[in-house]
């Protein structure tokens, strides 16, 4: 059975950017060793209203900003407590009033390290408690200064991650709290503004904490759950009034969203998945709705004695 | 970055150094000590306000001056060696800098009323939004322009009376006091950095009304610098202060009355303006803006240049555009449209280089900077950076004036208007399109620098180039309105080359 619950955790249509965090960085499943599940993966975003700084607003001159993309994910069971996922994104993004032109590329790609050290069963109880390592870096040369229609914001991103999980029969509790440290980015103009002259064409993007808080029910087939993401940058400066947002804003979201995937009975090697987020509070980023969908194949690289 | 692992995240520094932090104090290569004789913009005379005679260094009053700086270098703060480290770069260019970051603060277009009209800045209620001023292109080029020309001109009138008093510099009246910037020995009274200082001041008090405690702090971090590093004592300070304020006000005198106030226009005259355009059987601009947005400052190409007269800008605008509705103009659009379909990463590259909307310091500003930082390269004296920049600035000021005449005298649609599946990948200006603005700057810009670093020509040229392109490649402007641009620039820089050549600095 693929283990692979949930693509767009992170679907950040933040202001633009369709930040793609593959999968199970954020759940609490894992793979069984030498266990290969990989698929492609398929998300939407789009949002009119957004936030200038603390202010709610719409922009006439951009319409709605849909962000599309397109992905391939990967996660290995180096051990049963010990895998390894990689997933590249190809993003496309497009305003649907005004004269901006479109952008689409390929974006970053992210590897995730997760570690479960700890599992501890009682009665009908386990708690299980993982430790998570993460890398980001872009694929290609994007435009980043290009908000809201650039295809990510160009920074190489290292996270930290600690998750909780707590399992009573079929129901569970997922929490789970990372600490993003985000590269300087280097735009294509030499000087710019944040809140006050930069001369240089090196931006320095603020750090941020990503907190996940996910319920619901984890059957042998079914997983159902509740998501709630939030992320906050730690630092950063306010879109000022009509201004262009810029990759160093300090943008903030809070989506509310569900996750399900589904692994066939007649096939246990293909799962598929859908998921969908609504960005509740916000600033500095677009108030988006995203849905995602996503297909699975699982297989054991090397036959290990654990053969489903 | 992998170095950066996990375990040192916290140590890995995101600290960024710009451009002009490390900047050696000026130390001018020739102290153009007769730079009194040059030739004034607006000054009838170098003398037209009297600075009086300094007291004789071994007054009483002078060695209690000296005691302020002893007393003041006793004990210097960190704070007070990084003023000393900023300023001593040199003062035209610090406050330049300064400029640049006032039009970046305050180039942003107003949001619009709930009935879909638009606000305006008013410069009698700064505060209230839309601030004032909407430091747009032509705004900002006659900003840099008026401050840039002042600024010259006081600083003539100072060198005037550093050569008639010759008062040297404390550090060399009194051995025991430390030089914290390079020994000079043009006379110090009165002070170039308060002339700078107190000429600026004034003029942003006109410009940026709203920033006038953020400037007023600016010249006294400048003025404390010249006094702890030795270079000045308090009377130098004070008496070039009041030269360069008695200076900018008769730069504030005629930006009062040189028609920029009413380059707004009305309604009346906005619709007036297609109306014309329509009886002639064209296609007027229209603005792409939703709610529709009148025009960037339609009267400006009625501004009084500085390097020429008004009936010479008439001569000075370019031929008209080909019919919007003939064969030629057609392909002039169409072409754009094949530029941009898509769009390569180089391509991209460039337009964002050279993009300088909203929230930047505009085509003028980036010209500034181009300048600004060859400029540090060449060890000029204050007196020859601020003639530099006047020339520079004066030419950038009268090229938005061709160019805004131009614009408005023909008010040709942009390339999105005509094809409206042109997207552009930067924001559509809010004004006609023939000629290209970036184009007439440009080529203005590197008419007069290729002039003053004769060895940098074929590079400003290049760079004028590449600025143009940028136009066309973004969807913005036909080669058409780039080429016209180009053309109408060289015209302007080419006046102020003649100056050049003839204010007595070469």
């Amino acid at each position: 059975m693929c283990k692979i619950k949930e693509i767009t955790l992170l679907v950040f249509s933040v202001f633009i950017f369709s930040q793609m965090h593959a999968q199970t960085d954020a759940d609490a499943i894992m793979m069984n060793k030498n266990q290969l599940c990989s698929g492609p993966a398929y998300s939407y975003s789009t949002w009119d209203h957004y936030w200038e700084g603390t202010l709610h607003r719409i922009n006439q001159n951009i319409g709605t900003v849909t962000t599309q993309s397109v992905m391939y994910m990967a996660v290995y069971g180096i051990t049963g407590k010990l895998n390894v996922m990689a997933s590249a994104p190809y993003v496309w993004t497009h305003a649907s009033a005004g004269t901006l032109h479109s952008s689409r590329g390929l974006q970053d790609i992210s590897v995730f390290v997760k570690w479960k050290p700890v599992t501890y069963s009682f009665a009908k109880n386990k708690l299980s408690v993982f430790a998570l390592g993460g890398f980001s870096t872009p694929l290609t040369n994007y435009e980043i200064d290009y908000l809201p229609l650039t295809i990510g914001l160009g920074s190489t991103n290292l996270t930290g991650k600690a998750m909780v999980d707590f399992q009573h029969k079929r129901f569970t509790i997922t929490a789970s709290g990372a600490y993003v440290w985000r590269s300087n980015v280097k735009i294509d103009r030499t000087t710019y503004y944040d809140t006050r002259q930069h001369l240089t064409n090196e931006v320095e993007m603020p750090n941020a904490a990503q907190f996940q808080f996910r319920s619901g029910y984890r059957g042998r087939y079914l997983i159902a759950e509740g998501v709630v993401t939030n992320w906050t940058t730690l630092g950063g400066f306010d879109i000022t009034r009509n201004n262009m947002p810029f990759p160093s804003n300090r943008m903030n979201m809070t989506t509310v969203g569900a996750a399900i995937k589904y692994t066939l009975k007649q096939d246990t090697h293909l799962s598929v998945m859908a998921g969908g987020n609504y960005t509740v509070k916000g600033r500095n980023v677009g108030q988006a709705t995203a849905f995602n969908i996503g297909a699975f194949y699982a297989f054991y690289v090397k036959n290990n004695g654990n053969k489903k | 970055m992998l170095i950066c692992s996990a375990a040192m995240l916290g140590s890995c520094s995101k600290n960024i150094i710009e451009r002009t932090d490390n900047l050696p104090a000026l130390t001018p290569s020739d102290i153009d000590i007769n730079a009194g004789t040059w030739k004034t913009i607006l000054l009838k005379r170098p003398d037209t306000f009297a600075v009086n005679a300094p007291a004789l260094t071994n007054s009483p009053a002078y060695l209690a001056e000296l005691n302020e700086i002893k007393g003041l270098q006793q004990n210097i703060s960190s704070t007070q060696k990084n003023i000393i480290k900023y300023w001593s770069a040199g003062s035209v260019l610090r406050w330049n800098e300064i400029m640049r970051e006032l039009v970046e603060k305050y180039n942003l277009p107003p949001y619009q009323n709930p009935d879909g009209t638009y606000p305006a800045p008013n410069a009698n209620n700064p505060f209230a939004y839309p601030q004032f001023p909407f430091s747009n292109p032509p705004y900002a080029a006659r900003a840099y322009a008026y401050i840039s020309a002042a600024q010259y001109d006081a600083l003539v009138a100072a060198w005037h009376y550093k050569k008639m008093y010759n008062r040297s510099a404390p550090y060399t009246v009194d051995s025991s006091i430390k030089a914290l910037v390079p020994k000079t020995v043009l006379p110090a009274y009165p002070s170039e950095d308060a002339v700078v200082a107190g000429v600026t001041v004034e003029m942003m008090k006109l410009l940026f009304p709203t920033e006038i405690a953020f400037i007023q702090q600016k010249l006294e971090e400048e003025e404390e610098y010249r006094l702890i590093s030795g270079a000045n004592v308090r009377s130098d300070i004070v008496a070039g202060e009041a030269l360069g304020r008695q200076v900018a006000a008769v730069f504030v005198a005629r930006a009062k009355s040189d028609h920029a106030g009413t380059a707004g226009g009305s309604p009346q005259l906005w619709s007036s303006l297609a109306a014309n355009i329509s009886a002639q059987g064209q296609t007027p601009w229209i603005s792409l803006e939703f709610p529709k947005r009148p025009p960037m400052l339609p009267l400006f190409g009625n501004v009084k240049p500085f390097l020429f007269d008004s009936l010479t800008v008439i001569a000075l605008r370019p031929g008209p555009p080909p019919s919007t509705s003939s064969d030629d103009f057609h392909q002039e659009n169409a072409a754009a449209y094949a530029q941009i379909k898509n769009p390569t990463r180089e391509q991209n590259r460039i337009v964002q280089f050279w993009a300088d909307g909203v929230g930047t310091y505009t085509p003028s500003g980036h010209w500034n900077a181009i300048a600004a930082e060859d400029f540090i390269k060449q060890n000029y004296s204050e007196v020859r950076w601020a003639r530099n920049m006047a020339l520079l600035n004066m030419g950038q000021m009268d090229a938005a004036i061709v160019c805004w005449n131009t614009k408005f005298y023909y008010f040709n649609p942009r390339p999105s208007q005509m094809i409206a599946g042109i997207k552009t990948l930067t924001g559509v200006p809010n004004f006609p399109s023939y000629i290209s603005g970036h184009s007439t700057f440009s080529e203005s810009a590197s008419t007069i620098l290729g002039h003053i670093i004769p060895a940098n020509a074929s590079k400003y040229e290049a760079m004028s180039a590449e600025a143009a392109k940028s136009r066309f490649i973004s969807g913005i402007h036909t080669k058409l309105d780039c080429d016209a641009g180009l053309q109408a620039g060289k015209s302007v820089g080419e006046f102020a080359v003649q100056r050049a050549m003839t204010d007595g600095a070469e």
